[in-house]
């Protein structure tokens, strides 16, 4: 079989770029998850609104016309970051923040309630249609593996790699070095005893949702430019997926949720090839399943040990 | 930073929140995505955060001295007869509302059945099922396979949809219910999706994305409630009862019907809490360490728990599939699960009567408020976050029956 090699290094790279995006996302899930035990459904829905406010940003930018491709994406970037951090800060403070200290049901049911809220905030202000976005970074490097089957890896695709890893090494040097990082890994640990040292966890918890929202947001502007539409309901399902990737990789740990994205893109691309395309949404559902009952922990997650 | 910064702060906040959303509306023109500026709702949005702000300490020490009217708090035996009560008026409702409005009393109560299974899930045992629509769905396919491949009836189908229904959520709950809280919660909405992608996807089996349609109404003793029977020599109802036909009365015995599988559900989850598997549900809820200890099984005391809804599930999907007349996938979403919760969290977790009249108000307020259609889910998203806030208890908690002392 002459085609096998580039077949198998195209699905590949395309199950990277994807595992990429459920990367970005799984990282919320998990640092929310790692400090203060929450699982925060509306996750799904900060990616979809950082997408949203990037097409904005660009229908605001194509007005003015004329700027190379790689500026006007940064711009998305950065207006959808700053934008999408808000929403993270905003949700906590209203939503979460009342319902701390009262059990995890309370809180999830909460969260599942602003899920809905914000799919239809945006439904309301944007329509409930897809939205096409145009294509920003048109064009794809060829592979030549020497065969008749030519390896396409888009430019699009290629950013998001290379973004993400970039994301990826920024994030993990910041909770490693700076004062904040430190500061968020004691109240993972600790909250409590964190706060007794003087840390001030209300501002821990608020910017780990910022952190999150920052790179959804990231992953959701990516994404947009990459397949080219969105509607208000694309954070339900990335949602869930990104989940899994996070329990996959162990909730609660950054290399871990990079690793289960990663893992769980390739899992779907792979299958969706391979097996059936309309399965590929059900491999990700039975992968979690399957985690959580084989391994809770994931692959690199702590048991977690029950204290009467 | 005073509090007029904090004001100000938070507006800016809020108009960063509205603006993408609300204030620059994208528009398509041809190939073009243009903006479409609408400051209104941002500076508005902006200006009552910023008043909100400032008058908070006043508003905090006007709430302080009101006092909220609290709910009337019924006596055991207050309940009792508040449910009596409201028994007699649902009997009596088919014979003095209008047509379209014991349509709607069927909704609620086909509600009513799945929020009363739902309860016995999160209520009693606390387990937070969010995949309890693909029971649903399991019972209304039950029903529609079983009639498109061996033409059986409602009523043969009935008992066997929800015992499908009911093995779906044993061996679905068998291996997950070990695991805690909200991972269980994750991995029912998994399951739900997992049912609802295969009915989409078995094209062959479930008639894909299109269901399944011409699913007949129930019959009345074998007897069709129709103009003419179908099958030759058959008597249709109207004809063995000397009525003139009237499309009406078929609106009214499914109304009937509800109400009965509805009044069924109610009594037979209200004596399975006073069973000692009911005790064993609540006390599993409340400390599952402490239950283990006492020699309790938890898994199998969840897994009836997870069952029994189940089955309830799946005799309000038979009834829903016969209502409807065609069951298709897309009745069957994770939000229809949330509307569920809902219904059972706005109730009061446990309490029966509660489940019963969030029913009844999540049903009847959206057809009430039709011309709020478009704002009906964003309410609903909000509803469930304030309700988490300020009651999670729900509008009427749950009592146990309980003997007070005299000091």
């Amino acid at each position: 079989m002459p085609d096998l090699l580039p077949e198998l290094t195209q699905q590949l790279f395309n199950g990277l770029s994807l595992g990429a995006i459920y990367a970005l996302i799984a990282i919320g899930y998990t640092m929310v998850y790692g400090i203060i035990g929450m699982i925060n459904f509306a996750h799904g829905e900060i990616y979809m609104v950082g997408a949203y406010v990037g097409l904005v940003t660009l229908a605001a930018i194509g007005a003015q016309g004329g700027l190379p491709a790689p500026l006007v994406v940064a711009a998305m970037l950065a207006v959808a970051a700053a934008v999408t951090g808000v929403y993270g800060y905003a949700i906590e403070r209203l939503a979460y923040r009342p319902v701390r200290g009262a059990p995890r049901l309370v809180a999830l049911i909460s969260a599942i309630g602003m899920s809905i809220f914000l799919q239809n905030w945006v439904a309301l202000g944007q329509g409930a249609r897809d939205m096409a976005v145009p294509a920003l970074v048109p064009g794809a490097v060829q592979l030549d593996l020497g065969s008749d089957f030519h390896v396409t890896l888009p430019y699009s695709r290629l950013a998001i790699i290379a973004l993400t890893v970039v994301l990826m090494a920024a994030l993990t040097l910041y909770i490693r070095h700076s004062r904040l990082g430190r500061a968020s890994r004691a109240c993972s640990q600790d909250m409590r005893m964190a706060g007794l040292l003087g840390i001030d966890t209300g501002r821990i918890v608020s910017f780990t949702f910022v952190l999150g929202a920052v790179l959804a947001a990231v992953g959701g502007v990516l994404i947009a430019v990459a397949i080219g539409k969105l509607n208000p309901f694309i954070g339900f399902i990335a949602g869930i997926k990104a989940f899994t990737a996070a329990v996959l990789g162990g909730i609660g740990s950054i290399p871990g949720a990079m690793l289960g994205g990663v893992l769980l893109g390739l899992a779907e691309t792979f299958a969706a090839a391979y097996v059936s395309s309309q399965y590929k949404d059900i491999v990700a559902f039975l992968l979690l399943v399957l985690i959580l009952l084989v391994r809770p922990t994931g692959l690199l997650g702590k048991p977690e040990t029950e204290k009467v | 930073m005073g509090r007029l910064g904090h004001a100000l702060l938070a507006a800016l906040l809020t108009a960063v929140v509205v603006a993408p959303v609300f204030g620059l509306r994208l528009v398509r023109e041809g190939a073009a995505t243009l903006l479409e500026p609408h400051w209104r709702p941002v500076a508005t949005a902006a200006a009552a955060v910023f008043a909100f702000h400032l008058a908070r300490p006043w508003l905090a020490r006007a709430a302080g001295r009101m006092r909220l009217p609290q709910l009337p708090a019924l006596p055991a035996g207050g309940r009792r007869s508040a449910a009596l009560l409201l028994a007699a008026l649902a009997l009596a409702w088919p014979f003095f509302g209008s047509r379209s409005q014991v349509d709607i009393a069927t909704l609620v109560l086909i509600y009513v059945m799945l929020g009363l299974g739902l309860n016995i899930v999160v209520g009693f045992a606390g387990l937070l099922d969010l995949g309890f629509v693909g029971f649903y769905a399991v019972g209304a396919y039950t029903y529609a396979l079983l009639y498109h491949w061996a033409g059986w009836g409602f009523w043969q189908a009935l008992p066997l949809a929800g015992a499908m229904s009911a093995l779906f959520g044993f061996l679905l709950g068998f291996p997950v219910l070990r695991l805690r809280g909200d991972y269980l919660a994750i991995v029912t909405l998994g399951f739900g999706e997992i049912i609802r992608l295969l009915l989409t996807n078995l094209g062959g089996l479930t008639g894909g994305p299109d269901g399944i349609a011409g699913i007949p109404k129930p019959t009345v003793f074998g007897m069709e409630m129709a103009r003419r029977a179908s099958a030759g020599g058959g008597t249709t109802f109207h004809e063995f009862m000397g009525w003139a036909f009237d499309s009406r009365d078929m609106v009214v015995y499914l109304y009937l019907m509800a109400l009965l599988l509805a009044l069924a559900t109610l009594f037979v989850s209200s004596r399975l809490i006073r069973m000692p598997i009911g005790r064993a549900w609540e006390a599993l809820r409340e400390d599952e360490i402490a239950c283990r200890s006492l020699g309790l099984d938890p898994t199998r005391i969840k897994l009836s728990a997870f069952t029994l809804g189940a089955m309830f599930a799946g005799f309000g999907g038979a009834f829903f599939a016969a209502r409807q007349g065609l069951v298709n996938p897309e009745s069957f979403t994770f939000i229809e699960s949330a509307l569920i919760l809902s219904i059972v969290v706005l109730g009061g977790m446990g309490s029966q009567l509660g489940v019963v009249l969030a029913a009844a108000v999540l049903t009847v307020l959206p057809e009430l408020a039709r011309e709020f259609a478009e704002y009906r889910m964003l309410l609903f998203g909000l509803a469930m976050v304030l309700m988490m806030m300020w009651r999670p208890q729900g509008l009427l908690p749950m009592k146990r029956p309980h003997v007070e002392l005299d000091p």
